[in-house]
Parts: structure tokens; C-alpha cells; sequence
């Protein structure tokens, strides 16, 4: 189909540039004639909660690399700087720092919607593919993001990440080196971080971001009920029946959730900006060394489960390989999910016991080993999180049989809504 | 596309000439990017051998010393201590240092050169933590049968006087031994084989 120069026939000046770039077009596909089903409700907040935390990441990053300094010598000291001497500085940093468990807060409520409501389905198994390509990407920024201030948390949680490299067979320690750019995590190792926290993952992330929207846009939300609002459209003008214009009614929505999320994220700003430890960890108030490990090393909260994973696999042949595996297996895992549910229906409000079930487990597990992720290692902790582990994978694995058995309830033809 | 009066196996050979010589280009460009990681000339200038002077060192005691940014440890074990050795083989993963990194010229329980002195990486062969000295005993807080040794913070590993990891502990394999060599009696230089 060849594109159409200006189909709305604007005139004048915004006429001029429709002609020449498709801004009416726009505006009209992707908000104002955007149909959304009208039963969203509270889950459906985080989606633009995570685009919101995404432009707070931008705008505080870009002014912190202002003064930030790279380097094992000056990165350091410059982020003691930057809370002291820089102008609302440390107001800035603790944006940018709350930014990211933030993030994380949004995009698991939002990871978690789909779950609940079989966002993934057909059609939008791609959607969900490039939302957990955002995910991985997201996990990797943070971790990046985490070095950059050279505390001695910093120091060792790159040198405990980067060293899974080291346990590919063969290859493996010369691969660690390589990524490091020396023989220990150091100068080198921290500017590539930074090259890739500024630059590289960004453009990449919001790259993603476009692509998890233009898809979405295409087919359409899904809804609470889970059910298609383009099956029923109006005949006159094509409109779906159970649909509303994206703007202004969601826009007006969205400012709602943005308003409470706001209210929490400078609360905590202002308060709590460490998080009790959770959000900047005690022993990154130190600077890096190479001699002295923390106490206790721990990764952010936001990867504990994946963390509590990579420790509670067993060693196989004297190798942590098993352990790296299983820990990167549960982050692919979840780009199969489209095509692991089987169930006839989409939302979890049509889904019988089984699907409720393995939900309600799964959510245990991934609290458990959130929380296990962050504790010192101990035999109940062990324990804990090697039977979570077992049901995170099972959650998934086990997806086709259970679904498959399930009883389910018949979805309405149309979406349940009661107007306020 | 019209193919009319196209010699099309010879623009089919063309394309393909092209495109072969195109990837082997583009490969040929990725390289030097990739190489550029690695190590720079003064990274490597950094990680050149250490010596250690033992004179200062008395016999029960670690020295730290830092190489290529990794902790090296140099203990100094009395001989009660190289007598503890023994007591716990049947309490190790690797008591042979079978399946751990060491260099040929390391031998025995003992995993030295000479018996009263060990060399070994301080870092966990686990997730790279650096364990404490932990010589005491007995400590039942950390293993029944503890005849000194060191202990991981972060992850609870246990290694023995000569870094072999006990049973049960998540790091696999026993402490690795960097290349070293003495250059005299109580003078090691570490990040050098022995002849």
C-alpha cells in the first residue's frame, strides 16, 4: 500500500507539514483514535508508569554525566561530588537511584498483568517478545548502572557477574579478561560499563520501547476479560464498540496513577532514598578495593530471585556452570510464554483451578527467592531456594500440560464493564 | 525485475562474488572493535610479575599482596600446620587437586613448592569473594573438623591450609595456584613458572 501524503487533508500551517511529515496521522493512529477496550483497570497503570520512569532515567542520567567521571581513579569521588557539592545533586542521583528499583517495581507489575490476563497471547506473541527483550536489556543497564559509582559493592558485584563468563567451558577465562579489558575488574572494565550505560543499552532500550508500542498498537490492547474488542465494531464507522479513544480518556487516567506513583517516588526521594539499604546498598558508601569484600555480597533486590537461582543449583564436574545456566535459562524462559499457554481463554478470570494454582505458587516462589536472593547463605536459605527454583521452572515447563487440563469458564462476547 | 537479454547465471555469480567479498569485509571491520577490548599495552604492563619478600613473614602467618588486581596469598605454615593436612582428606571435595588449577611444579596435599609455604589466589573459586584466614582451631562454628584454614563470607565455602574447598561448600574446586617461582630462599616472585 503507497503511502498517503496528508489523508486527513489538514490545511495551513500544520496542512504544510502533514504534507510533508505524517503528524496529524500520528496523533490520530496512536492517541486520539486509538481505541483501547474500556475496562482497564488498576494493573493497567504500569505500562505508562515504566515509560514515565523511563524519560526520569533519561533526563536525570543525562545531568549526572555532566558530572559524573569515569574511571577507577575519579568515578568514586565524583558521585561524593555530586551528592555534596553539586546544586541538587544529590536530589538528582537519588531520582536517578530510585529510578531504577522503581523500574523494576513497574515492569514486574506490568510483566505480572500479562500473566494475569494472557496479554501474550495470539496476537500479540511479539509484543511480549519484545517486552522481554526490554526486561533483559533493562537488567543489563542496571547492572551496568550499579558499577558506575566504584563503591566497593560495585567493585564486586561486577566481579561476581562478570565472572559467570568464566565458567563457559574452555573459552571461559579468556572471555572474562576480554570483557574486563584487564586481568581483574578495573579502569577498562568500568569505562565500558559506562560506554554501555550511557550509550549503547539506551538506544537499544528505547529502540525496543518503540517497537513494544508500534506492535501493540497494531493489534490492539488486550483487556481484564481478555476478550477481542474488534470483534464487535460499529458498522457506520468501523470503531470497536467496547473501545475508547486512547486520548483523552487514558491520558486523563494514566495523569491519575502518575499522580500516586509520583507521590510515592518523591516520598521515598525525599525520606528514604537508600531504601533502607535496598536501593543503595551500605557498603557501596565505601569506595571499591580489590582486597577487601563486603561482608556479604548481595545483588540489588531486583535480581535476587535470579541471584537466589544461580546459587542454589548444584556444582556438576567441579563447574558453577549449571548454576549460570539455570539463572540466564529463567530470564529466556520467559520469552516462550506465548507459546507454552495452551488455555482456550486468555484473562485469568476465565482460567480454572490449575492456572490459579500454578499462578499463586510461581508468585510465591519468586518472593521466596527474591528475598532468599538477598540473605547471607544459609541451609534454610538453601533449601528455600532450591525448592522456589524448582517451582519457577515448573511454573513454565509444566505451562502446556496444565493449561491443557484445565477447566475454564466460557469468556462473555463482550467486555464486563460497569460505567462509574 | 526483467531478466530479458541477462546473462542471469553470471549476475547470479556477481552477486555472489560481491556479497562473499562484502562479509569478508565486514568481518575483517568488526575485528579490530572487538580486539580493542582486550587488555590495552599498559593493563598488561600493570600485570607483570610480583616478588614477595618472605623475611618479615613468620612461620603461621598470610601475607596479601596484590597481582594483576587479584589478592595473592603467601602463609607461611608451620609444620604443625602441613601436619594438619592429612587429618581432613576424607572431608574434602578435590583432596588430590584433580580437577583444580594449579601448575605442574605444585605438588602433593600440600600444593607448594616447598612445604612451608603455600601460594594461592585469594579469590573464591566460587563467585571470586576473597575468604578470611581463619588458622584457629578447633571452630565448630565453622566445619566439626576444622584444623584451620579459610572461610567465604559471602557464599560459606571452606578451604583448608592448602585452599583444597571442603565438602558441602558451594565453591567446586579448590583454590587455584598462580604460576611462582623462587628466586632465593624467602623470595618468591609470583606470575613467573619454576624452571
Amino acid at each position: 500500500m503507497a503511502i498517503v501524503p496528508n489523508p486527513y487533508k489538514t490545511t495551513g500551517f500544520l496542512g504544510w507539514i502533514d504534507d510533508r511529515f505524517p503528524l496529524t496521522k500520528l496523533w490520530k493512529d496512536h492517541l486520539s483514535e486509538y481505541y483501547a477496550p474500556k475496562n482497564f483497570n488498576f494493573w493497567y497503570y504500569f505500562g505508562s508508569l515504566a515509560l514515565l520512569v523511563l524519560v526520569n532515567q533519561l533526563i536525570t542520567g543525562i545531568v549526572l554525566t555532566m558530572h559524573y567521571k569515569p574511571g577507577a581513579e575519579t568515578a568514586f569521588d565524583s558521585v561524593e561530588y555530586i551528592m555534596r557539592d553539586v546544586p541538587w545533586g544529590n536530589i538528582i542521583r537519588y531520582m536517578h537511584s530510585t529510578g531504577a528499583s522503581a523500574f523494576f517495581i513497574v515492569v514486574f507489575m506490568h510483566m505480572y498483568r500479562g500473566l494475569l490476563y494472557g496479554s501474550y497471547k495470539k496476537p500479540r506473541e511479539l509484543i511480549w517478545v519484545f517486552g522481554a527483550l526490554i526486561f533483559l536489556v533493562l537488567m543489563a543497564e542496571a547492572f551496568c548502572g550499579y558499577v558506575l559509582p566504584w563503591g566497593n559493592m560495585s567493585y564486586w558485584g561486577a566481579q561476581v557477574i562478570i565472572s559467570l563468563f568464566g565458567t563457559i567451558p574452555v573459552i571461559g577465562p579468556d572471555v572474562v579478561i576480554w570483557v574486563q579489558g584487564d586481568y581483574s575488574p578495573a579502569d577498562a572494565t568500568l569505562n565500558r560499563l559506562f560506554s554501555l550505560h550511557v550509550i549503547a543499552l539506551p538506544f537499544v532500550l528505547v529502540g525496543l520501547v518503540v517497537a513494544h508500542l508500534i506492535a501493540l498498537h497494531e493489534v490492539g490492547s488486550n483487556n481484564p476479560d481478555g476478550v477481542e474488542i474488534k470483534k464487535h465494531k460499529d458498522k457506520a464507522t468501523g470503531i470497536p464498540l467496547d473501545g475508547i479513544p486512547f486520548h483523552p480518556y487514558y491520558t486523563v487516567k494514566d495523569i491519575v496513577g502518575v499522580t500516586v506513583f509520583l507521590m510515592i517516588f518523591a516520598g521515598i526521594i525525599f525520606w528514604a532514598p537508600d531504601g533502607g539499604g535496598y536501593f543503595l546498598e551500605k557498603p557501596n558508601f565505601t569506595p571499591a578495593s580489590a582486597i577487601n569484600t563486603p561482608e556479604h555480597i548481595t545483588p540489588a533486590w531486583y535480581f535476587g530471585s535470579f541471584y537466589a537461582i544461580l546459587r542454589a543449583t548444584p556444582p556438576l564436574f567441579g563447574s558453577a556452570l549449571p548454576g549460570v545456566i539455570a539463572m540466564f535459562g529463567a530470564v529466556l524462559v520467559i520469552f516462550f510464554v506465548p507459546w507454552l499457554d495452551r488455555s482456550p481463554v486468555k484473562s485469568i478470570r476465565y482460567k480454572g483451578p490449575l492456572f490459579k494454582i500454578a499462578l499463586t505458587l510461581f508468585t510465591i516462589a519468586f518472593i521466596a527467592l527474591s528475598y532468599y536472593g538477598m540473605q547471607p547463605p544459609s541451609p534454610l536459605g538453601k533449601l528455600v531456594s532450591q525448592i522456589g527454583s524448582v517451582v519457577y521452572f515448573l511454573f513454565f515447563f509444566l505451562m502446556p500440560v496444565y493449561t491443557k487440563m484445565d477447566s475454564y469458564k466460557t469468556e462473555p462476547e463482550r467486555v464486563t464493564h460497569d460505567a462509574h | 525485475m526483467s531478466t530479458e537479454g541477462v546473462d542471469t547465471s553470471r549476475r547470479r555469480f556477481l552477486t555472489l562474488a560481491t556479497t562473499g567479498m562484502g562479509v569478508v569485509g565486514g568481518a575483517a571491520v568488526v575485528w579490530p572493535f572487538l580486539a580493542s577490548l582486550r587488555p590495552s599495552a599498559k593493563a598488561q604492563a600493570a600485570g607483570a610479575p610480583v616478588t614477595v619478600d618472605l623475611t618479615a613473614v613468620e612461620p603461621g602467618q598470610k601475607l596479601s599482596v596484590t597481582w594483576r588486581g587479584k589478592a595473592v596469598w603467601v602463609v607461611r605454615r608451620t609444620p604443625e600446620m602441613v601436619a594438619s593436612l592429612d587429618k581432613v582428606t576424607a572431608d574434602l571435595t578435590d583432596p588430590e587437586s584433580k580437577s583444580s588449577l594449579q601448575p605442574a611444579y605444585v605438588k602433593g596435599a600440600g600444593r607448594s613448592i616447598k612445604p612451608d609455604v603455600l601460594v594461592t589466589i585469594g579469590n573464591c573459586t566460587h563467585l571470586g569473594c576473597i575468604p578470611t584466614f581463619r588458622p584457629e582451631h578447633p571452630a565448630p562454628d565453622i566445619h566439626p573438623h576444622w584444623e584451620g584454614g579459610f572461610f567465604c563470607p559471602c557464599h560459606g565455602s571452606k578451604f583448608d591450609l592448602a585452599g583444597r574447598v571442603y565438602k558441602g561448600s558451594p565453591a567446586p574446586v579448590n583454590l587455584v595456584i598462580p604460576p611462582h617461582r623462587f628466586a632465593s630462599d624467602l623470595s618468591v616472585v609470583i606470575g613467573e613458572d619454576q624452571a
